[in-house]
């Protein structure tokens, strides 16, 4: 029963989106099962939210490692939980000025507003930021030379990198004047092709392009297996066990 | 003599005359209509309920890009209902250089006319054009221009279903070694050696997301590996639900590998929905619990290198699997084995040896065999075009193009 009732609202779900994505009628039926996912995940926040400071009050009475991660955590949490509901800073809207509780809670000024613009923001934004680092040490390690595949990479890196720079214009101009030199219409577009700009497109619309929908085919086709194990029950380990 | 231009009150004079002469002979006036737009056609709205009706007219022959200031500044869309009181409701507004509107404000079966009147900044109005033939929104029972997607989808999850039933029916199925997933055993194995636990990172998704069901199809895998050697489990979620259902298949699978008591809830929990803050605690208890081994099995955004770049730093074996071609180059470079867009979706049926499930692999197969039938044939008709511009391989090679493999085919 554990695993029955669920099995059938998932594979109801899939096949009325499915039927919904080609016949018009039933359109509205797919946008209802999508309204009644979202209801239940926002029914599911708050049991996160609980989740959440169940395991930050354990990790603080435990005294476990980084338990000052957690009071700080559970600090921040509370505080934007509260600004939030109480709607502090909130002046009343201009719609309804007799209601003081009319003002949206994330209007300009407002608490709840400075804390998402102040500390929320910037501190996404570095996080965000350290990509770069992170981007340039998996780069140092990927583009090692250990192997002929790994010197392919570097060199085809390097000419990618360098032709979405104007150094790669500027380092190839040569080869236009080199190429209306040659008679042969073949080699002189053969020459014309190695500027590093035109290079880096070739590389990009050719080879990576090619490759990217190889992978893109067998992710669609995958999804539809995945999906089918799942509406028709032959995988049911998400679900988990049937014992009630 | 005094010459008459150089007197001032005589120049003023014939300032004015001349502004006056300008202003009357000139052939556009602020508040003149703009010229009528041309003709109007409305039709019924394809692939639809029956709630749609297009415009298309032919611009006004004062709406051009080259007259400074612009003359039409709007088209204004009325509608008449044939069977109702004759009154022209306004029904939409498009700007000038726009010469189509659809209307979604209409009733099956009932007929209209429409008229479009171009508007001038000033708000002078042009004449109406307007439809000849009322339109009537019509319901189709089937999205025609979805129906090659549809006959592939059918063709594929039939050779899917097929080879369900062959597996059932005792057919054994070969299925390549796929080295990500051979090293979910020596990394559990690691794990447990080294005294450390298991993080798994089932994606930033949601459960509707079928990257996130993948992911917990292969937890439950992971998670029976891990049973069996009897080492920690770390799962952080970035949604609730997620963690209710990763909670009930983790339950599962210590059942299955007879160590329910071994099983703790509280490994798994909840962290937040922010993609950043979720990355933030998941890479700091990487960087304070340091876990031998980690998992990365879902739909992956830009946190992608920030989580397998940290689980690179503290020496973590590392398997990822993704179906986001944009972050593969990421887990390619920094885990030690990644699992590529179809081999994450393969990896559930391949771990669980089940024979049944390994018959959906083969199901895949026929499709990729469909897709690259189609690829060939496109291009090879393709090449042929090239020599042959105007023969029936470039009428071939088109709609391959645009009705078997794109749009509405094989890549919606």
């Amino acid at each position: 029963m554990k695993r029955t009732v669920p099995l059938i609202i998932a594979a109801t779900t899939g096949f009325v989106l499915i039927v919904a994505y080609f016949i018009p009628y039933t359109e509205t039926w797919g946008e209802t099962a999508m309204a009644w996912f979202n209801i239940i995940a926002a029914v599911a926040f708050v049991l996160g939210g609980f989740n959440l400071m169940k395991n930050q009050l354990q990790k603080i009475s435990d005294r476990r490692p980084g338990w000052g991660y957690a009071a700080v955590t559970l600090i921040s949490f509370v505080i934007t939980l509260f600004v939030g509901l109480a709607k502090v800073g909130v002046t009343p809207s201009e719609t309804y000025p007799e209601y003081p509780w009319a003002g949206a809670y994330d209007q300009e000024g407002a608490a709840f507003w400075w804390v998402y613009e102040y500390l929320f923001l910037p501190l996404s934004a570095t996080m965000f930021a350290m990509l770069a680092f992170y981007i340039a040490s998996a780069a140092f390690r990927a583009f090692r030379a250990k192997n002929v595949e790994a010197v392919i990479l570097l060199i085809t890196a390097f000419i990618v990198l360098l032709g979405r720079t104007y150094a790669g214009v500027w380092l190839t101009s040569w080869v236009d004047p080199l190429a209306a030199q040659f008679e042969s219409p073949f080699m002189s577009q053969l020459i014309t092709g190695l500027r590093l700009d035109r290079l880096t497109g070739t590389i990009m619309n050719v080879f990576n392009l090619a490759g990217m929908r190889a992978i893109t085919i067998g992710i669609a086709l995958g999804v539809a297996s995945t999906s089918l194990k799942v509406l028709l029950g032959v995988d049911r380990s998400y679900l988990g066990s049937g014992d009630d | 003599m005094t010459r008459p231009y150089s007197n001032p009150s005589y120049v003023r004079w014939l300032a004015v005359c001349c502004w006056l002469v300008l202003a009357v002979a000139s052939p556009v006036r602020a508040d003149d209509p703009p010229a009528a737009p041309g003709s109007v056609t409305a039709v019924d709205h394809p692939n639809d309920v029956g709630n749609a009706i297009d415009l298309t007219w032919e611009p006004s022959p004062d709406d051009r890009p080259d007259i400074k200031p612009p003359r039409v500044i709007q088209y204004e869309i009325r509608r008449q209902e044939v069977s109702g009181d004759g009154e022209w409701l306004p029904v939409g507004e498009q700007t000038y250089g726009t010469t189509t509107f659809s209307d979604k404000q209409v009733e099956r079966g009932h007929e209209y006319l429409y008229q479009v009147v171009a508007v001038s900044p000033e708000g002078a109005v042009s004449e109406a054009a307007v439809t000849t033939e009322p339109a009537t929104p019509t319901m189709q029972y089937f999205r025609e221009d979805r129906a090659w997607f549809g006959l592939i989808v059918l063709f594929v999850c039939g050779a899917v279903v097929l080879f369900i039933s062959l597996a059932k029916r005792g057919r054994r199925l070969y299925v390549r070694p796929i080295p990500g997933l051979e090293a979910v055993d020596e990394a559990v194995g690691r794990a447990t050696e080294m005294g450390r636990e298991c993080l798994f990172v089932p994606g930033i998704q949601d459960i509707n997301d079928i990257q996130t069901v993948a992911g917990l199809t292969v937890l439950g895998r992971v998670a029976t590996h891990i049973a069996e050697y009897d080492a920690d489990l770390d799962v952080p979620t970035a949604r609730s639900l997620v963690m209710t259902a990763a909670r009930e298949t983790v339950e599962a699978s210590y059942l299955s590998a007879g160590r329910p008591d071994s099983f703790r809830e509280d490994d798994i929990y909840y962290l937040t929905d922010e993609q950043f803050g979720y990355v933030a605690g998941v890479t700091g208890k990487m960087v304070r619990d340091k876990p031998a081994a980690c998992f990365y099995m879902g739909a992956f955004y830009a946190e992608s290198l920030l989580l397998a770049e940290t689980g690179n730093a503290i020496g973590a074996i590392q398997v990822a699997g993704t179906a986001m071609p944009s972050q593969l180059p990421f887990f390619v470079a920094a885990c030690d084995y990644t699992l590529i867009g179809e081999e994450f979706f393969a990896a559930s049926a391949y771990l669980s040896g089940e024979p049944f499930q390994l018959g959906t692999l083969r199901g895949q197969d026929v499709g990729k065999l469909l897709g690259g039938a189609l690829l060939l044939v496109g291009c090879t008709v393709l090449t042929i075009a090239v020599f042959q511009p105007e023969g029936a391989a470039a009428s071939v090679a088109d709609f391959i193009k645009n009705h078997i493999l794109g749009g509405a085919g094989f890549l919606p």
